[in-house]
């Protein structure tokens, strides 16, 4: 009897999980997987607009839309290159000199006051990347600022075309984005460092290691799990670049559409309702991104039982 | 770099860590000057006239604040005041319901056992990082099916189903929120929506507090998708008004009102970052565990 109450109770509980995660699934349901599955079924048609008045389709037409997205009219190629670069070119520095403020930040014989250089490393994060993508354009303008400052320098009278240019284009956007991202990343990495187990370090200094060895041989090894997030996180992050390079460059076809970013090519799309064409974009991108979430979620699921299993652990020695 | 200086044995020695010490606050407060350099020329720039800054670039500042921000403000295409409020009313609005349901569907996974329940927690951390922009063709269709074009829905329901927020709850009421307490309400007496409303919820405060700031900031920036779905001049927000700015033939513009309307989206948001800037560090600490 009493344990036939129990039951009861528990499954009159259930009905509450079920309750509560209903509001976040309906939504989810009806804002983000329908959306998924019509953008699929428009990847299949042509459906077009001629002259912005003219319609053409919706008319099933297989992979053509595919098709078309690798020939050499379109060459998407050259957009994921484009993203890619821009992408690896803010990543790099954005990794090095993380890593690099995050072991000074927490090497414990330097006691480097922080508080400030966090907060401003992390300021642009928080700015409108739109409005960033602005601010730059009009800085690197030929009238602007660092023009200004260059003339000043080296006495030059003519300006630097920086948007006229295919490498100095894509070099402001990847600084625009080293800018915005490289303080989230190095308080990520600190609070990696800050988890080590401190003993580590203390027997390393008795073994007579110096701050270089102790950096490569424990820090880094440890924090690789971290590191990989980041690179992944940053990659599919990268992958969405738009609101900088085309505020920077108006409409991406700036300097021979040399920073124009796979989305920037897709809201082209979605803008003159060339659905067909969007739709396909659509299902690459999300083929690429989803093979990169898997690697995310694989990582992250696998942490989540360690954790447990050291927390059931932590728990069995209090009780001792 | 610094650490060339230091050998072993030299720990004790004061002035080889005096050295690294300073090298480290050289390269540091360069990068510091590098990323306010870009805000040092807005704020500059924000208080020159159209002239004064094409005829080159200055550190003093001069006194044509007031007039910028007039101009801007009664400027008839941008509405900056209109967009500044419809910029708030949709990132307060996303900021709250994104909490608040984040908070409710992790205390579903937390608090109870159903069959369902890690099938629905693995499935929400599988799409936690598929982007947006994959389902905007079909958001956008949708959104006109249900004729939502220039409403502020859309912008703001979706937000609903936030992964990342749920999974920052999540973490944080394995940490935060032992089951007892639960228990104990129940025993009280207290429903389960009461309890989630009157107990969860003030325990939550921390972890409500800095995703609230991280949703509203990035509802704030969102240009993506507010673009594909107003086009109404009185619902634009204000990534719109940017872009629209961007889009003119700017180069002909009074510059000093492009920086000043630049500034207004801009230093809002700057100024509750300064503020709250322990508390936002702490939250993004905090989310990085989860790596």
């Amino acid at each position: 009897m009493a344990t036939q109450k129990v039951k009861r109770k528990s499954v009159s509980y259930a009905k509450w999980g079920y309750i509560f995660i209903l509001p976040f699934f309906i939504t989810f349901a009806v804002f983000t997987c329908v959306p998924l599955f019509s953008t699929i079924y428009n990847a299949f048609f042509e459906n077009y607009l001629i002259q912005g008045w003219m319609q053409v389709g919706p008319n099933y037409v297989g992979i053509e839309n595919f098709e078309k997205l690798f020939s050499v009219d379109v060459n998407l190629g050259k957009y994921f290159y484009n993203t890619f670069v821009m992408w690896i070119m803010g990543f790099i520095p954005q990794i090095v000199f993380s890593l690099l403020f995050a072991a000074w930040f927490t090497d414990l014989r330097l006691k480097l006051k922080t508080g400030g250089y966090k907060i401003i490393f992390y300021l642009p994060n928080v700015i409108m990347a739109a409005a960033m993508g602005m601010l730059f354009s009009v800085i690197f303008a030929p009238g602007g600022p660092v023009n200004d400052v260059y003339k000043a320098i080296t006495g030059s009278t003519e300006s630097i075309m920086f948007f006229e240019n295919e490498w100095p284009l894509r070099g402001v956007v990847a600084l625009i984005n080293f800018l915005m991202w490289f303080g989230n990343t190095t308080i990520m990495l600190m609070a990696a460092i800050n988890g080590i187990d401190p003993s580590l370090y203390e027997s390393a200094q008795i073994d007579g290691a110096n701050p270089r060895q102790t950096f490569f041989k424990i820090t880094l090894p440890l924090i690789r799990p971290i590191l990989l997030y980041v690179l992944i996180t940053s990659l599919i992050g990268g992958l969405q670049m738009f609101d900088v390079p085309k505020l920077l460059t108006g409409n991406g076809m700036a300097a021979d559409r040399s920073a124009m970013t796979i989305v920037m090519l897709l809201d082209n799309h979605l803008y003159s309702k060339n659905y067909g064409m969007a739709g396909a974009i659509s299902v690459i991108l999300f083929v690429v991104a989803a093979v990169l979430s898997l690697l995310v979620f694989a990582m992250v699921k696998e942490r989540e039982p360690k954790k447990k299993k050291a927390k059931a652990q932590a728990e069995k020695g209090g009780t001792k | 770099m610094a650490y060339s200086a230091d050998v072993v044995g030299a720990k004790s020695n004061k002035r080889s860590l005096l050295i690294s010490r300073t090298w480290c606050y050289i390269v540091l407060t360069l990068f510091a000057v590098l990323a306010l350099i870009p805000f040092f020329f807005l704020v500059i720039n924000m208080t020159r006239s159209h002239s004064e800054i094409t005829k080159g670039f200055s550190v003093i500042p001069s006194d044509y604040f007031k007039t910028n921000f007039n101009n801007v403000m009664k400027h008839a295409e941008w509405k900056m005041l209109n967009s500044l409020k419809n910029s708030l009313i949709v990132s307060g609005c996303t900021a709250f319901i994104s909490t608040y349901f984040s908070s409710l569907t992790a205390y579903a996974i937390h608090a109870y056992n159903f069959k369902l329940k890690k099938a629905a927690f693995s499935f929400i951390l599988m799409i936690m990082m598929i982007p947006g922009q994959v389902s905007a063709l079909g958001f956008v269709k949708l959104v006109g099916n249900m004729e939502l074009t220039n409403s502020f829905i859309p912008l703001i329901v979706p937000a609903i189903a936030a992964p990342s927020t749920f999974f920052f709850m999540k973490q944080y009421m394995d940490s935060a929120l032992p089951l007892d307490i639960i228990e104990a309400a129940r025993i009280d007496g207290s429903g389960e929506f009461r309890t989630f409303n009157k107990l969860v919820l003030p325990i939550m405060k921390p972890a409500i507090a800095v995703q609230a700031i991280f949703t509203f900031v990035g509802s704030w920036n969102n240009y993506f998708i507010p673009a594909l779905i107003i086009d109404d001049p009185t619902k634009r927000t204000l990534p719109i008004v940017i872009a629209l700015i961007r889009s003119t033939d700017y180069a002909r513009f009074d510059m000093g009102a492009i920086y000043m309307a630049i500034g207004i989206s801009i230093l809002p948001v700057a100024l509750v970052y300064l503020i709250l800037s322990k508390f936002i560090i702490r939250g993004i600490a905090l989310g990085a565990v989860k790596g």
